[in-house]
């Protein structure tokens, strides 16, 4: 898994370099979050710009993030999801779920205080 | 115009590493029909994600660790058909399906994929294992 993290503010962003986002590396992405939160990460920001695949193991990486960021009062927001990677959270009806933005600017705006109806796509 | 006629045979390990290479070949697949009227982009990536969720659930519940899949896809005019044969014990698609795919549960979104994108999905005994086998009309 190719993953580079940056910090952003109290952000920590999180790049994800690989086309797909499946059973193969899904796990790997989940014990990965688990640590971040584990070490102390608060609000994550994950970049999915370069994923234009993702399987329903891969959503289950992603609802790992989400679930584990609510049980430490923390924040998993998505960013630059790819058409075809939506489709996928509409189609599992995920997409109320998740915390979905066009850009890593508009989640970090969001995570500063803004609102996240002027950026957040529903 | 060419009627489509391609039928596809791999053997693959049972590992994941090999799920692209079997979903690329689908996207591809999409891409080379010759008279489909949909939208390609969306079939390429259907076909990606039912090839990977089949091969998923089989590599994960059939226990067929050690042993090689056999993926054939067939394609006879618009009738599509996918089957992934395992030789391992096999498993019952409604224990690994999440019985309502709103809740977060984190695994057993496959098989509700699969049904939503397929017309048919079975999985069943054979003589030389199991096989997951799903049709669909392009």
């Amino acid at each position: 898994m190719n993953i580079t993290l940056d910090n952003k503010d109290d952000s920590t962003l999180l790049r994800f370099h690989e086309e797909r986002l499946d059973a193969h590396n899904s796990k790997e992405l989940k014990d990965y979050l688990l640590t971040l939160y584990d070490n102390g990460a608060k609000k994550l920001i994950l970049d999915l710009s370069e994923v234009r695949f993702v399987d329903s193991s891969g959503l289950g990486a992603l609802l790992s993030g989400h679930k584990n960021a609510g049980l430490r009062d923390g924040r998993f927001a998505l960013a630059c999801v790819q058409s075809r990677v939506q489709s996928m959270f509409e189609l599992t009806r995920l997409t109320q779920v998740f915390e979905i933005y066009p850009g890593v600017e508009d989640a970090l705006a969001y995570g500063a205080g803004g609102t996240p109806h002027d950026s957040k796509q529903d | 115009m060419t009627r489509n006629r391609i039928n596809l045979e791999i053997e693959i390990p049972t590992q994941t590493r090999y799920l692209g290479l079997i979903g690329n070949i689908g996207e591809q697949l999409a891409w080379d029909l010759s008279d489909y009227a949909g939208d390609r982009d969306i079939l390429a990536y259907n076909l990606n994600l039912v090839l990977t969720e089949a091969l998923t659930n089989v590599i994960k519940h059939a226990g067929c660790e050690n042993q090689a899949l056999r993926v054939c896809i067939s394609i006879e005019g618009n009738s599509l058909s996918i089957q992934v044969h395992d030789q391992g014990l096999g498993f019952d698609m409604e224990d690994v399906t999440c019985p309502d795919p709103e809740d977060l549960c984190e695994r057993g979104r496959g098989i509700f994929i699969i049904r939503h994108l397929m017309d048919s999905v079975d999985y069943h005994k054979t003589d030389k294992g199991n096989v997951l086998e799903m049709k669909k009309k392009l």
